[in-house]
């Protein structure tokens, strides 16, 4: 049995998905290098004022953010409600290292480097270390274990202070440093980082984006990427043909948070100030809503949610008091516009009227089936 | 693939159906920039749970607006306040968002975090600033164009430690602040060190953080078992009606003693006042005082919003009256650009300009780190009214 | 005395996260989804019973059961017009849906109330603050009436779902939708009526829980609602009396780690022993074992 077994599944799963594979990079980098274009045209021909101008860094950050949870929601299949968790890690040890750099690079860019590199080391061993213990955990458990441990990594953010003096780093639990003017503190409790130097640039945050991609794409189409979805689709028949859950669930989770840690990296060096409070629950899951309102597991999907949802509010300015309600019935028809099955069905016989590339066999979507893609 | 196809058809749909929806909405909108008025923006919380003062910033700012314009017939104003959710980045959309609608002075940002975010902009872009109610002093550190109406938290730490040491010398001090709040930790910091370099020890130091709603009674049974007769509050009033209804519920009754954010405590809809009786705390301004101007902002303020104005609605009131003050005085108006307004602003500032008759102090002027020379007042709470002590 | 009276404030506090996540435990079981709304469905709830008591004037119990009742419909209504459309689409969306739905409460209490916080009128006020043991212990009626009210919610939930038709009805479809279907039970009705229980307590909770802290504000159930939302996996979701222990034992830690370790990392330590728990019962305390099919 094994015998026969054993190189059918292997040569399956190195098949499995291969033809999509070029087509998801081409859209993904597409929609990443046309979108760079299109808002730097628009930048530079002042169709695109200084609101807009902005978010180019934020919405890089966010749409990296939406393709490393991806990885871990929809590629590795476990809910994860604490990503603001990493990001806050990255975020924090990316200013305390490009703070302590100053004097060594001269150059924005470097620095910039050094956050990041940083960051992202910093966020993968809290990714490692949380990933560790709860990767046994099912389902709404692990959920509510990765919520937990944003909230830890938040309070923890309130009562840490750090500064810089002619000595170098220091470092104190609970009460400000003595000794210390406010022109060397760089965390300050709840305060958060003050006088950041802002390194972070557009062409940063794409970079950020491509890279992000090329490791998330890359990850999915290796054969450790398909082992991970294996698992995902039937966890014991994973473990039957010998997949080794714990190992490749470990790795989707120290990537992702490594990426999160990155994307926080940059964040924290677009402000001038940043502060524990900005990474509490509602960062965690206005990513999880990026990821599951562009499909789950559709990297290109969940970008393009990102930056729109990043946009949204901006645009309902207009709206007044009514911005944040506005806000909600967009996110609530939307939803379901996209994952009711019967709207659904609908939408898709509209679009077959209008495509020109129909398929033969290609039936409306009448089954739904959104966590399973 | 085709699903995720129509996924993203639907989702840009409905986004394009909002965007479109607000290009409409703009047009019936009473709010916006009027051309041939000096623009005059700002950015606050006005929703989420902090939006209580960027609401008061926005009244209060609005009415002295509306009153500037109906007083004099040649140099008009208008005013656009922006949410910024009480979050930095957001803070940062909010101000370019305003600079988009040629916005040519701050009046902002509200809150600290946001404000410190937003100054380094402002800095950049060379629009001039002065915040009603930002106190903390990273907003106005490094930035020679952002200043502020209200005294800094610094000073405020400095002042009830100072005021307690000689005034009440045998008090047992404890202390309950939000330690994942900006303002607060500000405050205690200050106040902590102030008071223990007087020889001075504080008996039980406890915290809480944000959650205005949320069980004090560790808190409070730390306090009363470590004997603090004197409890200071460097928090907002909302978590210390919480405090005080809770103290009152365990039998423990210490002297209150608060900064200008228990300012509202009194006019807080079912707050048993009480409760707040001979309560101590920092304030510079009082809906109560028998000043006749400040009578008639109140006035004013409860018949256009239906409430009693708190102290960031006066404080709004004020910085548009000494926006409008330092632009005659120095000479600008409608017709300069930001930067102009910014560098003329910023020599009238520094030059001894003064501001007086304000609702929150006599005569305010401002040094060159952007801090007003306010001095915070200790007020007690008697019969329901503001006492000056 | 301080053990005492710091353990009394726990079981006080842990009864309300209780209430509040009977609520989730039950929706969760019977749809398998996490409603976030339910949080914000308190604070609809506090408000209701504060404007019937402040502007119309009415006795605080007769204001609980107006609240509860709004409070019923509106859980009735968010399950007809945002989840039920998304049934059986995976959890995933129900649970964004829900962040929407909690949002639009929030912005819309916001535009009806406004920003300005409100104080409640306890529920107990004439009743005075017992005192023992030379007044050091003290027991306050909220915390006593909190305690009670959680037990006897507790008991009568209990019987309800073991003994009544439609109880019985709710636990067929918790633990298979078809096949209950195929019995001839009314799926939805028993979804609304799973979603009308766990509102009217949610209205409950919240009375109960603005009389002992009495800060009203349109955000005021967000953070109670993450908490009880720890407790009911904490207890083992889906589990009746799980969601009791688990959010009396959260409120008796979380007053613990204040009185006696730190008031700054309070919420850090009740999320470290969640982690622990969770790490020892990978299901929670009376959580169900999973045991899967091939």
């Amino acid at each position: 049995m094994e015998k026969i077994k054993t190189p059918d599944t292997k040569k399956l799963l190195k098949k499995a998905g291969k033809g999509a594979y070029g087509k998801e990079a081409l859209i993904s980098y597409g929609i990443v290098i046309i979108g760079y274009i299109l808002l730097k045209l628009g930048a530079a021909t002042g169709i695109i004022g200084f609101n807009l101008q902005g978010q180019f860094v934020p919405i890089c950050v966010y749409v990296s953010l939406a393709i490393s949870l991806n990885l871990v929601v929809g590629i590795s299949g476990e809910l994860s409600l604490g990503h603001a968790g990493f990001m806050a890690v990255g975020a924090f040890t990316g200013i305390i290292a490009a703070r302590m750099t100053e004097g060594v690079f001269a150059s924005g860019n470097t620095r910039l480097f050094v956050a990041v590199i940083v960051g992202a080391i910093f966020a993968a061993i809290a990714g490692f270390i949380i990933g560790i213990p709860i990767l046994g955990l099912r389902g709404d458990y692990l959920a509510i274990v990765t919520l937990a441990f944003g909230e830890i990594v938040r309070n923890f953010m309130n009562v840490l202070y750090f500064a810089k003096d002619e000595n170098g780093l220091r470092f104190a639990f609970n009460h400000t440093i003595p000794g210390i003017d406010n022109s060397q503190r760089i965390i300050t409790g709840a305060i958060g980082a003050t006088s950041v130097q802002k390194t972070a640039s557009f062409e940063a945050g794409i970079i950020l984006v491509l890279f992000t991609l090329f490791v998330v794409l890359n990850l999915k189409n290796s054969k450790h990427g398909r082992g991970i979805m294996a698992v995902r689709d039937n966890r014991i028949a994973g473990e039957s043909i010998g997949i080794d859950v714990k190992k490749y669930k470990l790795m989707a989770f120290v990537v992702s948070a490594a990426l999160a840690g990155m994307a926080g990296a940059v964040f924290g060096q677009n402000y001038s100030t940043l502060a524990p409070i900005k990474f509490n629950f509602n960062t965690s899951v206005l990513v999880l809503v990026f990821v599951v309102l562009g499909g789950i597991g559709n990297i290109w999907g969940g970008m393009i949610a990102a930056a729109l949802l990043t946009v949204l509010p901006e645009a309902l300015r207009q709206f007044a008091d009514y911005r944040m309600l506005t806000y909600a019935i967009v996110l609530i028809v939307v939803m379901i516009c996209t994952y009711n099955p019967k709207i659904r069905a609908r939408f898709s016989m509209l679009i077959d009227k209008v495509n020109p590339f129909k398929r033969k066999g290609d039936q409306a979507v009448t089954e739904g089936g959104g966590s399973d893609e | 693939m085709k699903k995720n196809w129509m996924k993203v058809v639907v989702v840009a749909l409905s986004c394009m159906m909002a965007v479109a929806m607000t290009g409409c909405g703009g047009g019936s909108s009473s709010s916006g920039f009027e051309d041939g008025t000096l623009k005059i923006g700002t950015a606050g919380p006005l929703t989420g749970p902090a939006a209580l003062y960027g609401v008061a910033v926005k009244n209060g700012a609005q009415l002295a607006v509306d009153e500037i314009n109906a007083s004099d017939p040649e140099f008009k104003l208008s005013f656009v306040a922006q949410d910024d959710e009480h979050d930095a980045e957001k803070s940062v959309n909010a101000f370019n968002k305003l600079m988009d609608e040629g916005m040519q002075v701050l009046a902002g940002t509200v809150t600290t975090a946001p404000c410190t975010a937003v100054a380094a902009e402002a800095y950049a872009n060379r629009v001039f600033a002065l915040t009603p109610s930002a106190s903390g002093p990273t907003v106005t550190a490094d930035n020679d164009n952002v200043y502020q109406l209200c005294f800094s938290d610094p000073n405020q730490g400095i002042a009830v430690a100072d005021y307690i040491a000689a005034n009440y010398p045998d008090a047992k001090v404890g202390v309950i602040y939000n330690n994942a709040d900006n303002y607060s930790s500000g405050i205690f910091d200050k106040f902590k060190s102030e008071y223990e370099s007087k020889g001075k020890k504080i008996v039980a130091v406890e915290a809480f953080a944000d959650d205005a709603n949320a069980d004090f009674t560790a808190q409070l049974n730390s306090c009363k078992d470590a004997g603090a007769d004197m409890l200071f509050l460097p928090i907002y009033y909302t978590p210390a009606s919480n405090i005080m209804t809770q103290a009152d519920k365990m039998g423990y009754a210490p002297t209150y003693f608060g900064v200008d954010g228990m300012d509202g405590i009194l006019d807080l809809e079912g707050f048993d006042t009480k409760l707040a009786e001979g309560v101590l705390l920092l304030t510079p301004f009082t809906p109560y005082s028998e000043d006749e101007k400040v009578q008639a902002f109140v006035a004013a303020y409860e018949e256009a919003y239906g409430e009693k104005p708190i102290q960031f609605a006066a404080d709004a009131y004020d910085v548009v009256y000494a926006l409008y003050n330092a632009c005659l005085e120095a000479g600008v108006g409608p017709d300069n650009t930001a930067e102009e307004i910014c560098d003329a602003l910023i020599k009238t500032f520094n030059g001894g300009f003064k501001y007086e008759g304000g609702l929150t102090g006599d005569s305010m002027q401002w040094n060159s780190a952007g801090e007003v020379n306010k001095t915070p007042k200790v007020c007690e709470i008697q019969g329901g009214k503001y006492i000056e002590k | 005395m301080g053990f005492i009276n710091s353990l009394i404030s726990g079981l006080s506090l842990g009864s309300v996260y209780a209430i509040i996540a009977l609520g989730y435990t039950m929706v969760y079981g019977i749809s398998k989804m996490l409603n976030f709304a339910h949080g914000d469905v308190i604070m609809v709830g506090g408000y209701i019973s504060f404007c019937m008591t402040m502007y119309i004037g009415m006795p605080g119990w007769a204001a609980l059961l107006v609240a509860m009742a709004v409070c019923t419909l509106l859980g009735i209504l968010i399950e007809r017009l945002a989840y039920r459309p998304l049934r059986g689409t995976g959890s995933l969306a129900v649970l964004i849906t829900a962040i929407g739905v909690s949002y639009f409460l929030q912005n819309t209490a916001l535009l009806i109330w406004g920003a300005n916080p409100r104080v409640f009128t306890s529920l107990f006020k004439g009743i005075s603050t017992m005192h023992a043991a030379d007044g050091k212990l003290t027991i306050t009626p909220e915390s006593l009436f909190t305690i009670v009210a959680c037990v006897i919610i507790m008991i009568a939930l209990t019987l309800f779902v073991n003994k009544t038709k439609a109880g019985k009805a709710m636990r067929a479809v918790s633990e298979d939708n078809g096949a209950a279907q195929l019995m001839g039970i009314n799926v939805n009705q028993s979804i609304s009526l799973t979603f009308a229980i766990g509102s009217g307590l949610a209205a409950v909770a919240g009375v109960l829980m603005c009389s002992a802290y009495p800060v009203l504000m349109p955000t005021t159930g967000a953070m109670p609602g993450i908490k009880a939302f720890t407790a009911a996996v904490f207890g083992g979701i889906g589990s009746i009396p799980g969601a009791m222990v688990g959010g009396l034992i959260l409120g008796v830690i979380e007053i613990f780690a204040r009185a006696y370790i730190s008031t700054e990392l309070s919420d850090a330590i009740v999320f470290a022993c969640l982690i622990i728990v969770l790490l020892v019962k990978p299901t929670g305390l009376f959580g169900k074992k999973i045991s899967e099919k091939v």
